[in-house]
């Protein structure tokens, strides 16, 4: 059978495991492996040599993100943050792993906090999770009670308090320097990098953040070893991935597959292929922050490099798939509308740039569209892209209109040569 | 209203863990509208002052996240996912639904006060498109039908 | 030495300074590179995107290179950077179209019209043409009290005012609100807004959404008002303003830029206190026992009583030096008298031994860099807010040190902040009553003031075992002193701050001991910093003179029949009971001031005097900095600068050495040469005869307009412009306008740069010196090898008295100083008199806050309303405002006086 590490106990509809559930199945055995016979380097070692990508969007590899903290002689506390703040449209991968097996997160973080040396760490989870909340709350509380948080875990000399932070809303809140600021109750607004938590984080100490399908990833290497998470994935890149698909397929869902398995493989047997009477048009692979590939790219590897070599981003590898009845126009408007609404108000570009861009979408959608709007929301794919911004906010936005003003042009151009929305 | 000692505690209590009290400036929002339902001026102001803040400071914070209500809600908050996937799945029809059920438009409570809609960015349940929110409780694969018997569940 | 690299900017090779930001160096070295968040003295913040240019990698072409903010892009050797880059400058030109979405282009109606930086930068980045067709956001304003005029739907989002506001001011009723386009800047409900340096919100916004409002009640365009380079009048310390008038009236005040002194922000008691000079207690001509009468009438009066007998001189430390010389020299130095309260005058010569001792007097810009501060007896917030400014970027000095090792630059503000969350260099206060500064401090003490001399001595004690020691000192203040002393010991740049403001010159003593301390243990850093409580305080102590109490006493006697008072109103420095009687026996009571005052009422004749925006003259602040300031405008009626009065009654009593002084050059001229302290002055600004391409500098913009119609009603030619025999700018337009010393600066203008931040252009590094030089000269210099020795009087411990307070001094930034608060602006801000009291004896004498308390002090009842919570000790009581005499011990009771 195929190995699907990270979905092993969970069972959909079901509560989830409990302390001593999860014990007979051997969790916190790589957390008792960890705390009691490797040091950190040596976790972090392992994770570096597994080739585990950050699976919050951008990819960063894990290892080397833990290595980056200060050198011992910074006296400075370190923490951990897991960022389960999942809001990203289209994607709900995180809220599988967080509701279906929470003592997973908990082991994971765990292990991470004491490979990077931090005695804090806090989990930051979205405000409309409530059922992760509840899980979370149950889950921390039997993992102190069970001695596997708390002080002088295993006797190891190794202490760790964990948090459970619930948002009060807001998308921006995902980015992790917004998140950070948000966890010492400000604005969530986004800081400048450098300096990058690592060396100035959580109210300035040195600070890692990881998303949680990274975080649950940790205790399988640990357990396993590299090589065999290696193993796990078809391409470059280790493990498995929680994919998922949502949009008019038969079978919405996600699942976890070997990283690298491809979009058909995943439209097609997992989701079931598309619904009676609809045919795929585009999709989006990894969440509304990325671009659009088509019906051309079914045979793409979803994996970081195939998919960024077809043009988009993996993301987070949930994709939202666009049917031959749906209005790529309509399609892209809902997506900024979305950025424009979530844009956290810092910077000018995406402020002041994203409701225009929305406004025009709007325009042509309902038929006011003018010649010229085309060229006015290219420009802002170029404005608004990486670098011009203070943080990926925009840039993500760009990326669905940038790949649609491509791939669905003569839509665009219908829609204000003939003054509405064909589809209408 | 004053806060109550209860919250007062809680309040504290969250305080107190945090580097400094505005770290838990949110939390604390929280857990006084979890019994409330918003935060009124006065309550902010209160909130603000256990916390070390001034009601400038406190409100500068509530006013970014769109789950702190500064203005009175229904018994009953309904979030209506208006995120992409949900849109292709036919969240406008499902809000229209709502708007025609409930007499109001998004932002806006029901005279009897039962209910509030609002929209809300993707909740994660993109595999049960179009999905909604009341109070907490997720549902999933609506369509403008299945509200009648749904709404019933709120009083 | 500066450590340099060398960069290319749009391929011309140029040396920056290492460890700065690409902005800060491209605009220092002169190209036009717009922005909008960024300040200098705010830091980068990388919010606004509009510093964008190009930095090319490697030696490719442009191709190869990535757009980025300069603001936030640390200066490195070998950096290539393309400012003119097309792409670079097309994203430029986006951002401005962004903010433009929602701007609502109301230039026309807009007071910041003309002299608007969101205008330049749009000119500057070429965005002409509107494409955004959608409707724009709309906000609604709010009333912010008496100082500003809110228009938020102009806001550009730049977050500049949070940032001032907040973090670098300290204040706390202000903050940003929602979220993305709907981001709203003001305060959670209308309101006054609480900080005194609220004011500078018209000068950091980049745009009309915080605009002066008493200007607006009598508004003119930036290009029709006249300037001239002037100073702050309203307490101790200096602060450079430029002041603009038109039509004959003073419109506003604005902040210039002194490297060394208030930088670019000014309180708002010196923004918005010139509105006394258009009061309606504002004297406008020579009046003879009531009568107004002609200046030669009055003059020739004058005359008549110099030749009948002696007359004495009361100085004034809100004069200038040369108004005060005038005098000197009118009477004779052995009858001039310094206008000072006998214990002020008794403090401000504990000051001259200190300065007359080892360690240097602090200009702000180094108090602003100290990195531990003791604060003695001195609520800095309303005796020196500017300084109180300082020191709250002090507090930050210890962060910076840190970011540093972290690898974060200074000017990497939010960077710096997030880092050093903790991280506060020390700031011990220790006053009778809470400050605004305490929030920032690591140790706030609140205590009378003998045990604040006391505290202190102990500190001076504790650094160096030779000075005097404190006996019976409790555990808690000896743990406190062991404290400060440790701070300030290891502390490179320590500062020690203290003043007159708690009227107690033993506190002065213990500073002094203090620094002489610091000085023995070899910190050639330390310094210290004097707060004195007028413009000219250090001036007139300069200058000498004998006390108030002989003038009282030789008129009392009847040695002398006739008083000159210059400037002063002596009920503020002398009991009413004294002062009445001293006036009552004088045969003749002569007064110059610009405004009526209970001395004015006493007078026989009283001379208008100009107002320091229509004078020119020399003030010397607590730095010991001579800085000249300079007529704006020449005011309608009889006003004349005091000297000119005191000059022409010397010519008109037949004095020959009166008739020599010309113009205000000859009289600074023989201040110098009589005083030897100060020979510096004259080197305080440039002389009259001073010339630019032969020409005067013009005071008026070259493109003010209307000013034949002016006066159209009276006349349509247009009046001789006055001459000015006083300084070398001329009234009018024409005249020199470009690179000058920064002395004479009217007021700031560039090509391009048409908002206050034209500034940029006269400085040789962006917020650092001005071209040319700092503008005045230090008169006060340590003496390294002084053989200064400590004080030691110790004082005793206060003790309580049953049934008794003892009545100290309170202050307060709207309503303490004496012109100020005769601005209409600011009289709204004015707290009614009150009495502070220890919460303890509050609850006592059954006192809540704002409840009606009798006190009676030296005969006299005062009702007043009482204050608590202000943190003071058990049987002190703070009164506002003060009296002359104070400390002094009074009876408190509940109640109002009968009505
Ligand atoms: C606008 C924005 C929103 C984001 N939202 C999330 C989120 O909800 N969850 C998440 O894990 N990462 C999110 N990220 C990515 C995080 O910034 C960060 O890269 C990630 O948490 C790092 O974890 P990883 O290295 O384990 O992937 C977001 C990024 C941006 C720019
Ligand atoms: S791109 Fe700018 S305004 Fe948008 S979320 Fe990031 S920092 Fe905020
Ligand atoms: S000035 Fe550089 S981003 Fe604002």
């Amino acid at each position: 059978m195929r190995e699907r590490p990270l979905t092993r106990n969970i069972r959909p509809g079901r509560p989830p495991p409990d302390l001593a559930a999860t014990l007979r199945v051997g969790g916190y055995q790589a957390a008792r492996r960890a705390l009691t016979r490797m040091d950190p380097a040596a976790v972090i070692a392992e994770v570096a040599a597994s080739g585990l990508r950050g699976r919050g969007g951008a990819g960063f590899p894990t290892g080397r993100k833990w290595s980056l903290l200060p050198k011992a002689e910074d006296r400075r506390p370190r923490v951990l943050v897991v960022n389960a703040d999942e809001m990203e449209p289209g994607t709900f991968k995180d809220r599988l792993l967080l509701e279906g097996d929470p003592h997973q997160i908990i082991e994971g973080a765990l292990i991470s906090a004491f490979a990077i040396g931090a005695g804090t760490a806090t989990i930051f989870l979205r405000a409309e999770y409530t059922l992760a909340a509840q899980a979370l709350a149950a889950a921390i509380a039997e993992a102190e009670a069970g001695g596997w948080l708390g002080r002088d875990i295993l006797g190891s000399g190794f202490s760790l308090e964990l948090r459970l932070h619930v948002s009060a809303g807001r998308y921006i809140c995902g980015e992790e320097t917004a998140l950070l600021s948000s966890l010492e109750g400000r604005r969530a607004i986004p800081r400048a990098k450098p300096p990058y938590p690592a060396a100035s984080g959580l109210w300035g100490d040195p600070t890692v953040v990881n998303n949680v399908e990274t975080i649950a990833n940790v205790p399988h290497i640990v357990a396993n070893g590299a090589e065999w998470f290696r193993g796990l994935a078809r391409g470059a890149d280790g493990g498995t991935k929680i994919y998922g698909a949502s949009g008019r397929v038969k079978r919405p869902g996600a699942w976890e597959l070997p990283m690298g398995t491809t979009i058909r493989e995943i439209v097609e047997d997992h989701a079931g292929g598309m619904r009676a009477g609809y045919r795929l048009r585009g999709l989006l692979p990894g969440g509304a922050s990325t671009d659009f590939l088509l019906a051309e790219h079914l045979d793409v590897a979803m994996d970081f490099a195939s998919v960024e070599k077809a043009g988009s981003r993996l993301g987070t590898g949930t994709m939202i798939i666009l049917d031959d009845r749906t209005c790529p126009v309509a399609m892209v408007h809902n997506l900024e509308r979305f950025f424009a609404r979530e844009s956290c108000g810092w910077c000018t570009p995406c402020r002041d740039g994203l409701p225009w861009v929305e406004r025009i979408l709007a325009a042509i959608e309902a038929g006011d569209g003018q010649p010229d709007d085309l060229a006015l929301l290219a420009w802002h794919t170029q404005a608004l892209g990486p670098g011009r911004t203070f943080c990926a906010h925009a840039p993500g936005a760009m990326e669905p209109l940038q790949s649609g003003l491509k791939h669905f042009r003569a839509d665009f151009e219908r829609h204000i040569a003939e003054g509405g929305c064909p589809w209408k | 209203m004053a806060l109550n000692a209860d919250e007062l505690a809680e309040i504290s209590r969250l305080a107190r863990r945090e580097p400094q009290p505005h770290g838990a400036a949110i939390e604390a929002l929280r857990a006084v509208q979890r019994r409330r339902g918003w935060i009124s001026d006065e309550t902010l102001g209160e909130v603000a002052q256990v916390l070390g803040m001034t009601a400038d400071e406190l409100d500068s914070v509530a006013t970014f996240y769109n789950l702190i209500f500064r203005r009175p809600v229904g018994r009953h908050v309904v979030l209506v996912c208006d995120s992409v996937s949900c849109w292709i799945m036919g969240c406008d029809e499902l809000r229209g639904g709502l708007e025609t059920r409930l007499g109001i438009a998004p932002g806006q409570t029901t005279p009897d006060g039962r209910f509030t809609l609002l929209p809300i960015v993707c909740l994660g349940a993109c595999d049960h498109a179009p999905a909604l929110m009341i109070d907490g409780d997720l549902h999933g694969d609506l369509d403008p039908a299945k509200l009648d018997r749904l709404l019933e569940d709120y009083r | 030495m500066e450590m340099t690299v060398q960069i290319s900017i749009d391929g011309r090779a140029v040396t920056v300074a290492a460890g700065d930001n690409l902005l800060r160096a491209c605009l220092s070295l002169g190209y036009d590179l717009p922005y909008f968040c960024w300040h200098p003295a705010l830091g980068s913040v990388g919010a606004c995107r509009q510093c964008a240019v190009k930095q090319i990698h490697g030696d490719g072409d442009r191709r190869s290179g990535r757009i980025v903010m300069a603001c936030m892009t640390p200066v490195a050797e070998g950096m290539r950077i393309a400012i003119a880059d097309p792409e670079a400058r097309a994203f430029r030109a986006g951002v401005i179209e962004w903010l433009m979405t929602n701007h609502p282009h109301d230039c026309p109606v807009c007071p910041e019209g003309g002299e608007c930086h969101l205008q330049d930068m749009t000119v500057m980045t070429g965005h002409v043409r509107r494409r955004y067709r959608f409707t724009k956001r709309t906000f609604r304003n709010q009333y912010l009290g008496p100082f500003l005029q809110h228009e938020m739907n102009r806001c550009i989002a730049c977050y500049r005012c949070v940032r001032f506001y907040r973090d670098y001011a300290g204040g706390r009723d202000f903050d940003v609100f929602a979220t993305h386009r709907d981001v709203y800047f003001g305060r959670h409900a209308d309101g006054v807004l609480d900080s005194e340096f609220a004011g500078n919100l018209a000068e950091i916004c980049p745009t009309g959404v915080f605009t002066d409002k008493p200007l607006e009640t009598d508004y003119a365009r930036k290009w029709d008002l006249r300037g001239a380079p002037s100073l702050c009048v309203h307490c101790g310390l200096g602060c450079n303003t430029t002041v603009n008038a038109r039509a004959g009236r003073l419109r506003r005040v604005l902040n210039r830029y002194h490297p060394a002194v208030n930088g670019y922000f000014l309180c708002d008691r010196g923004r918005f206190g010139h509105g006394f000079t258009t009061s309606g207690q504002r004297l406008r001509a020579p009046l003879l026992r009531g009568r107004p009468v002609p200046p030669d009438q009055a003059l020739a009066r004058i005359s008549d009583i110099l030749a009948q007998g002696t007359a004495i001189g009361i100085g004034s430390p809100r004069a200038s030096l040369e108004a005060n010389f005038a005098l000197r020299h009118l009477v004779g130095p052995a009858n001039f008298h310094l206008g000072l309260p006998a214990a002020e005058a008794r403090q401000m010569a504990a000051i001259r031994r200190i300065t007359a001792g080892p360690v240097t007097i602090a200009p702000i810009s180094e108090a602003e860099r100290a990195d531990a501060v003791l604060v003695l007896g001195e609520d800095l917030p309303n005796t020196a807010p500017r300084l109180a400014l300082a020191l709250r970027q002090a507090v930050r000095e210890g962060s910076f040190v840190f970011a540093e090792t972290l690898g974060i630059p200074r000017w990497h503000e939010a960077a710096v902040r997030t880092a050093a969350q903790p991280v506060r260099s020390p700031l011990i206060v220790a006053t009778p009553a809470a400050t605004r500064l305490d929030d920032v401090a690591a140790r706030a003490a609140r205590l009378a003031p003998d045990d604040i001399a006391r505290l202190g001595f102990a500190i001076a004690h504790a650094l160096d075992g030779g000075a005097p020691a404190v006996p019976g000192l409790p555990a808690d203040l000896a743990a406190l002193a062991e404290d400060a002393a440790r701070a300030l010991a290891e502390a490179h740049r320590p500062l020690v701050v203290t003043g007159t403001g708690c009227a107690s010159s033993a506190v002065i003593e213990a500073a002094a001991n203090i620094t002489l301390a610091l000085h023995r243990r070899g910190r050639p850093g330390a310094r210290f910093h004097p707060v004195v409580p007028a413009c000219n305080s250090q001036g007139l102590a300069l200058m000498g003179g004998r006390s108030l109490d002989d003038a009282l006493a030789a008129l009392a006697a009847g040695t002398a029949e006739t008083l000159i008072a210059l400037e002063t109103d002596l009920y503020r420095c002398a009991a009413a009971a004294d002062v009445d009687t001293a006036l009552a026996a004088a045969r003749h009571v002569i007064v110059l001031d610009q405004v009526r005052t209970p001395t004015t009422d006493r007078a026989d004749i009283i001379l208008p005097a100009a107002a320091f925006a229509e004078a020119d003259g020399t003030l010397v602040s607590n730095e010991g900095r001579a800085q000249r300031f300079v007529q704006a405008f020449v005011p309608a009626g009889a006003i004349r600068e005091s000297w000119r009065w005191l000059r022409d009654a010397g010519i008109a009593a037949g004095r020959p050495d009166f008739a020599g002084w010309t113009g205000l050059d000859e009289v600074t001229a023989a201040c110098a040469h009589h005083l030897p302290d100060m020979a510096a002055i004259v080197g305080a600004a440039p002389p009259a005869s001073f010339r630019i391409a032969g020409a005067r500098i013009a005071r008026e913009p070259s493109r003010t307009s209307g000013r034949t119609a002016l006066a159209a009603e009276i006349s349509v030619h247009e009046a001789k412009p006055p001459d000015d025999p006083d300084t070398p700018l001329a009234f009018t337009m024409e005249g020199y306008y470009g690179p000058m010393p920064p002395a004479l600066l009217p007021y700031a203008w560039a090509p391009g740069w048409n908002s206050v931040q034209a500034i940029n252009k006269f400085q040789q590094e962006v917020g650092g010196d001005l071209l040319g030089g700092p503008p005045g000269c230090r008169l006060i210099e340590p003496r390294p090898d002084a053989t200064a020795s400590y004080g030691g009087g110790v004082p005793a411990a206060f003790a309580a008295r049953a049934g008794q307070w003892l009545i100290v001094p309170m202050h307060e930034v709207f309503g303490s100083d004496e012109l100020s608060r005769l601005a209409p602006a600011v009289a709204e801000r004015v707290p009614a008199p009150y009495l502070a009291l220890a919460d303890g004896d509050a609850a006592r004498l059954g006192l809540g806050e704002g409840d009606a308390v009798i006190l009676e002090l030296a005969g006299a009842s005062l009702s007043l309303t009482a204050r608590i919570g202000l943190g003071l000790p058990g049987g002190l009581a703070g009164l506002f405002p003060a009296l002359p005499a104070l400390p002094a011990w009074g009876i408190v009771a509940k109640g109002s006086a009968l009505a």
